[in-house]
């Protein structure tokens, strides 16, 4: 399996919007860490770019990259190859060049600029990220056939967990907040890897006051070392599920 | 060698394969012929393992193909259309397929890879070739590692008159050290001489499956293609299955 996840990644380090996307996150992370000279201002303005950004290209990414090889795996598919083979190599290609990508682009500015606790943070963040969105980006295309319907989906389930998520919480908190909505609130956040990952990094942050009751609940629930492996725990679980699910649609696949 | 027995697929309300039965055995250069849509490309790719069939057996060499994706190691296969990773060289694709194939071979075979002259290539990535020369490393992929079976999906098509001779040659050549070749071609003049057999597939059923000798004989014709073209119309007409 190791020999093509090797070759995937040299296939994809390779193509220019993984060059892109570095040279980006590189350019965007130099900019806000000499922007303001205070080194959590950069950090929390990276935070909120690495949120946005790293979702999106993953997926996209993901997506498009899935339905490009879709000969090559049919080729791979008819070799004595186990399918299981053939797509966690898939994944795990993605997921390294990609993630290479973000240590590049985010890992090294960081580590010269911020190298604290809360960068580290970050870090870990926005891999778990790459992780996270590559293993639903490949669940979407393994299900659907059709490569518009598949990067549609992508987009939708981007839409989703970037805006419309935040806008439910808050909806349902307008509505409902007369009731003792603090552990639902945390429970609502974990079914968004997004959220999950800002509050993260955030409860590093020591601005956790600036989120109200709420902000305070949370680091209550969450800022302790306990909390924290429980997130880190539940960001594993929304890449793990996933990429389970794909796994075992993908064997009975018809290519 | 390859057995199917009953094989079922259906697509939605369409029926690709509906229980197909055939076997071939070493030796044979079969050629698959059908309509568009008549479960020609259903049937390689169930024996392939690309498509899971929802009824009957496929087996090879009494092992069941559809359990054991290890029997895949005694076939080379050729699709229809050869697309590889966009930034691959043609020589790591080389070099990956050899590392993918380690240990299921005795022995390889690069007679196409001189042939076509693929050293010339190896540092070219793989979204600047054409089709033909994309064909053309598709074949040579196909007959690097020896196997026993080889699936050739429209072998010939985009391939220029040359190179299209020396896979033609290559065809002849496994078949004399008894290999069996499964063809699909819309090219028939093409393949005359290299078919032992005819197999004619409509709407996931098995019309007939001769040997092309006899096939001509009965037809008075000389040209597979002509013996094609009538059968198929006469196929198409609409009258009580004989």
């Amino acid at each position: 399996m190791l020999r093509i996840v090797k070759y995937v990644v040299q296939d994809i380090v390779r193509s220019r919007i993984v060059i892109a996307y570095t040279a980006f996150l590189l350019a965007a992370a130099i900019g806000l860490f000499n922007l303001g000279g205070d080194i959590s201002k950069g950090l929390i303005g990276l935070l909120s770019l690495v949120l946005f950004v790293v979702p999106l290209v993953s997926l996209i990414f993901g997506t498009i990259h899935f339905y490009n090889s879709y000969e090559f795996i049919e080729l791979l598919a008819a070799q004595p190859l186990k399918r299981r083979t053939i797509l966690l190599a898939e994944f795990l290609g993605v997921s390294i060049a990609l993630g290479a990508a973000f240590l590049l682009g985010i890992g090294v500015p960081v580590a010269l600029f911020a190298a604290n606790n809360t960068g580290f943070t970050l870090i870990a963040t926005g891999l778990g990220l790459t992780l996270v969105f590559i293993a639903l980006a490949f669940l979407g295309a393994v299900i659907t056939r059709d490569k518009a319907r598949g990067i549609g989906m992508a987009m939708l389930l981007w839409f989703y967990f970037a805006i419309l998520h935040g806008g439910l919480m808050l909806f349902v908190m307008f509505y409902f907040g007369d009731y003792p909505l603090e552990k639902a609130t945390v429970g609502m956040i974990a079914l968004n890897p997004i959220d999950l990952g800002r509050v993260i990094v955030l409860l590093q942050m020591d601005v956790s006051a600036l989120m109200g009751y709420t902000g305070a609940m949370m680091k209550d629930l969450l800022g302790t070392a306990l909390g924290i492996t429980c997130g880190a725990g539940v960001m594993a679980l929304w890449a793990a599920a996933p990429l389970a699910i794909s796994l075992w649609r993908f064997q009975r696949k018809d290519l | 060698m390859i057995t199917a027995s009953h094989l079922t697929k259906s697509f939605g309300r369409l029926k690709a394969l509906d229980d197909f039965s055939v076997s071939m055995a070493r030796g044979q250069s079969v050629l698959l012929i059908g309509p568009n849509g008549s479960g020609k490309t259903t049937f390689i790719k169930c024996l392939l393992g690309l498509v899971i069939p929802e009824k009957g057996e496929l087996t090879l060499d009494g092992g069941s193909l559809l359990e054991k994706p290890d029997l895949r190691r005694m076939i080379g296969y050729m699709p229809q259309i050869g697309r590889f990773p966009d930034h691959l060289k043609v020589g790591q694709i080389i070099e990956m397929m050899r590392g993918i194939r380690r240990g299921s071979h005795e022995r390889t075979d690069e007679d196409l890879i001189e042939a076509f002259e693929i050293g010339k290539l190896a540092h070219k990535p793989a979204r600047t070739l054409s089709g033909g020369m994309r064909q053309k490393l598709s074949a040579c992929l196909a007959f690097l590692f020896d196997p026993d079976i080889f699936i050739l999906d429209e072998p010939t098509a985009g391939l220029d008159p040359v190179a299209a001779e020396i896979l033609k040659e290559k065809v002849r050549a496994v078949r004399e050290r008894n290999k069996l070749v499964l063809l699909t071609s819309h090219i028939l003049s093409d393949l005359d001489d290299i078919t032992s057999d005819v197999m004619h597939l409509i709407e996931g059923r098995l019309q007939f499956y001769r040997p092309i000798a006899g096939l001509m004989e009965e037809h008075g014709e000389t040209k597979l293609s002509r013996v094609v073209a009538r059968i198929m119309r006469e196929s198409a007409t609409p009258k009580t299955p004989c």
